[in-house]
């Protein structure tokens, strides 16, 4: 086995599914929030959500448009890179792979293109209905994924015969023990994510008053949205700690950097882990908050990473950073959300500049925190690809040098570094042009059926420009 | 307990899935190819306009297939993705580039030929990994106890070579077809121009092939050749030269649909006859169908589904092409 195959194979499947996960972190909140919006069209009859709706659906439909190309790199790499995983686990996650693959296609071929191109196709009401089946399908795809994702983390409803997984029961396999924190955090994080986009585009908009009526009710709406979901994200958040702490000790020590196992033990807000020496430097700790926060008692009791083997530690200083950075976002977003109540409350939200340049500040944080807690979780699971029961470096192709992984990293590198821009461009002009601000007649229909969904944009601002 | 085998149903999705996939994005990557030989920009307008509406369809087959190969065949995934790493990686970059090409070409007008250019080659690329990766396949992998035991170069060998070539000149053809079905005028005459010359290098690659793979396999040549196989068989070649002999007819005739039906056919005969000499193998010379297949119950979850979306997702496809019938008109925005 060359171990630097291996490293490369882990850099590369984070490269490809760190760019990729940053498309579904917005897309997932978007397909919602346009559902909300046609909702609320066609039961109020108000056309300035309808406005907001065709603003948001042309940048949808470009993020979505780069999820479906990357989206399409992933299922490979699990074959190029992690072969002997796939011959391994093959039988329980990839059939949750392929209903995430076919969720996808059905709702891509079925309502995406009603959505896109059927406004003046359909009445408004089935217009409202394909905006839901859309986003429902997101949720879908959601679902299955992270049921294959929480399998790995923590493994049920399986049994092993010669060294391979065979599925017991499909419900036990599915609703494994972390599948369900799993799954309400990050469809959760996604929502917020997508809250904080909306909100520093509408913040960008109001300050420099375009489109300043739809603006208002963007940003007024998504600050009551965010009310509600920072703190319930913060409370599922801590619940899918508790959920680590019984099911991955491991990575519940590496996240908080404790070596020992100790009761009353403080929480380090602070520390530069120490591996070689099993012990932190630099450490800024405060008493009992750790017990408090973890175990939800003063005297609790977690392990440390010294209880478990050298070799089935993860990594620690890169789950303790990325857990701080995630968590230190999330409490910036529920003071942010706090202020906005206050100046709800003193009528002063659409007119302080210093709120609105905030909101503008934290607009691309929500993908930071996506991206710090997959880190979090992912390097976590570390030393195995399956918790517990198949190690990393046995699930990695044994034909692959590390030479060959650097090459193909390295073209996955240069072809992301053109693209990922080149979508930001595009988006970035969308934003410029605003919504429209006058009752829009409803464009004359291309086509049919969406093409590739980027190009509506294209066509959309082309005609605009 | 002794339950119905999934594995011959699962064969089939498998099947006709690689060739829907094959046929589909065939003829768009091939229309890309075709676009690189367009004079104007005008023309090149119609082109991309004649897989406008489809061509991110057809490439989600790519995914579906390589995700019920994972699920239902996961030995067979696990041996040859790898073998095909590096064919695997330049054909999804090609076909990322090509996508991003499709749009940006619209939007970045200083770098029109830039992304013409990144389009056409692309859709090449693309098409001759693929081919190759055929080629690789039929000749077979080194397999030691369940995984693949060759070097990540092995896939590189003349005959994968030709298949690449071959694939390459195939899609020209359907691609040629689709153009004579969906174009007029001067673009239609192009079109049967590079199609002849297809149909030409498609007939010169089945005949190399044909000679060429029995006489790398015993296995083969028996299946083939031994009695009474040869004459159960004899079908298949028989009606390729009447394909391809009719296919020449329509592209020097007035036929607006049957150069592109033509060009089915003979991917349909030159499948089956890679069919008939690999069965029942999935990882040839090493694993069969059943013995590659996933456990019973993984086949019978995945089915379930399956049989919901898959009609539903077969007739929207069907809708979407009907919704594009007729010929392109050079108006029509994009």
């Amino acid at each position: 086995m060359d171990e630097t195959a291996v490293l490369l194979s882990r850099l590369q499947f984070a490269w490809v599914i760190g760019w990729h996960i940053l498309m579904p972190a917005f897309t997932v909140g978007m397909a919602s929030y346009i559902a909300i919006l046609e909702g609320l069209h066609v039961v109020t009859g108000r056309d300035v959500y309808l406005r907001i709706s065709m603003f948001w659906i042309r940048i949808f439909s470009v993020a979505f448009g780069v999820g479906v190309v990357t989206g399409v790199v992933m299922p490979f790499q699990i074959g190029t890179n992690w072969s002997r995983y796939a011959d391994a686990a093959g039988n329980v996650v990839g059939p949750l792979f392929a209903y995430e693959g076919l969720t996808a296609f059905f709702l891509e071929a079925a309502f995406l293109g009603v959505l896109l191109f059927g406004r003046k196709l359909v009445p408004p009401w089935a217009h409202f209905v394909a905006a839901l089946m859309v986003a429902s399908g997101t949720l879908f795809s959601s679902f299955w994924i992270l049921a294959a994702n929480s399998w790995m983390q923590t493994p049920a409803g399986y049994e092993v015969i010669d060294g391979r997984f065979f599925p017991k029961d499909w419900i036990d396999v599915i609703f494994n023990p972390s599948f369900p924190f799993r799954l309400a955090h990050t469809v959760t994080g996604f929502y917020v994510n997508t809250g904080f986009v909306v909100l520093g585009i509408a913040g960008w908009l109001i300050s420099n008053k375009r489109s300043v009526e739809e603006a208002r009710v963007m940003l007024s709406m998504t600050l009551w949205l965010l009310t509600f979901l920072v703190p319930l994200q913060i409370f599922l958040g801590d619940q899918h700690g508790l959920n680590t702490a019984e099911h991955q000790p491991a990575k519940l020590a590496a996240i908080e950097a404790r070596w020992n196992t100790e009761r009353s033990f403080p929480l380090a807000l602070f520390a530069i882990p120490d591996p070689a020496n099993e012990t932190n430097r630099y450490a800024i700790e405060v008493p009992y908050l750790g017990s408090l926060i973890l175990t939800h008692s003063l005297d609790g009791e977690i392990k440390g990473l010294k209880a478990f083997e050298p070799d089935d530690r993860p990594p620690v200083a890169i789950p303790f950073f990325a857990f701080r950075i995630m968590v230190g976002i999330g409490f910036l977003m529920l003071a942010l959300v706090a202020t906005s109540l206050w100046l709800r409350y003193r009528r002063r939200l659409f007119d302080s500049p210093w709120f609105l340049r905030g909101s503008m500040a934290m607009s691309p944080l929500g993908f930071v925190a996506v991206l710090a807690g997959w880190v979090t979780t992912e390097v976590g699971r570390q030393p195995w690809t399956v918790y517990g029961l198949l190690r990393t470096v046995d699930s990695v192709a044994p034909s692959l040098k590390g030479g060959d992984v650097l090459g193909s990293l390295l073209a996955y590198m240069a072809v992301y570094l053109i693209i990922y821009p080149s979508a930001v461009l595009i988006a970035a002009r969308l934003v410029r042009n605003g919504p429209a601000t006058v009752p829009v007649p409803v464009a004359p229909i291309e086509s049919g059926r969406p093409s590739a969904p980027v190009h509506v944009e294209l066509l959309q601002q082309g005609k605009s420009l | 307990m002794n339950t119905l085998s999934l594995v011959p149903v699962w064969t089939l999705i498998l099947g006709a899935g690689i060739f829907f996939y094959v046929l589909l994005d065939g003829f768009d990557l091939g229309v890309g190819m075709l676009y690189g030989f367009m004079p104007n920009t005008k023309s090149r307008n119609i082109v991309m306009n004649a897989i406008a509406p489809i061509w991110d369809g057809n490439e989600t087959w790519l995914v579906l297939g390589g995700l019920a190969l994972l699920a239902a065949f996961p030995l067979a995934f696990a041996i040859i993705i790898p073998a095909l790493y590096f064919p695997i990686l330049v054909m999804l970059l090609a076909l990322v580039f090509r996508g991003v090409a499709f749009e940006f070409r619209f939007r970045d007008a200083e770098h029109k030929t830039f992304w013409d250019r990144g389009f056409s080659y692309g859709s090449t690329i693309a098409t001759l990994a693929q081919g190759i990766m055929l080629g690789a396949f039929i000749q077979g992998f080194k397999v030691e106890s369940r995984v693949f035991a060759g070097s990540v170069f092995d896939f590189l060998t003349p005959f994968s070579i030709l298949t690449g070539i071959a694939l390459v000149f195939g899609y020209g053809l359907l691609g040629a077809g689709w153009l004579v079905l969906k174009t007029e005028g001067e673009i239609q005459d192009r079109a049967r121009r590079y199609g002849r010359v297809c149909l030409g290098g498609v007939l010169i690659a089945i005949l190399l092939v044909s000679i060429w793979t029995p006489l790398m396999s015993d296995a083969i040549s028996k299946r083939w050749f031994s009695w009474p196989n040869i004459l159960v068989l004899s079908p298949v070649p028989v009606a390729t030269v009447l394909v391809a002999g009719i296919t020449w007819r329509t592209l020097n005739g007035a036929s607006q649909s049957g150069t592109f039906i033509g060009a089915i056919g003979l991917f349909a005969l030159s499948y089956s006859g890679i069919a008939i000499s690999l069965w029942p193998m999935i990882v040839p010379h090493h694993y069969t169908l059943d013995q590659a297949a996933s456990s019973p119950s993984t086949q019978a979850f995945l089915l379930v589904g399956t049989l919901f979306l898959l009609p539903i997702i077969l007739v929207y496809s069907g809708w979407s092409y009907w919704v594009f019938r007729g010929k392109v008109r050079p108006d029509v925005g994009y």
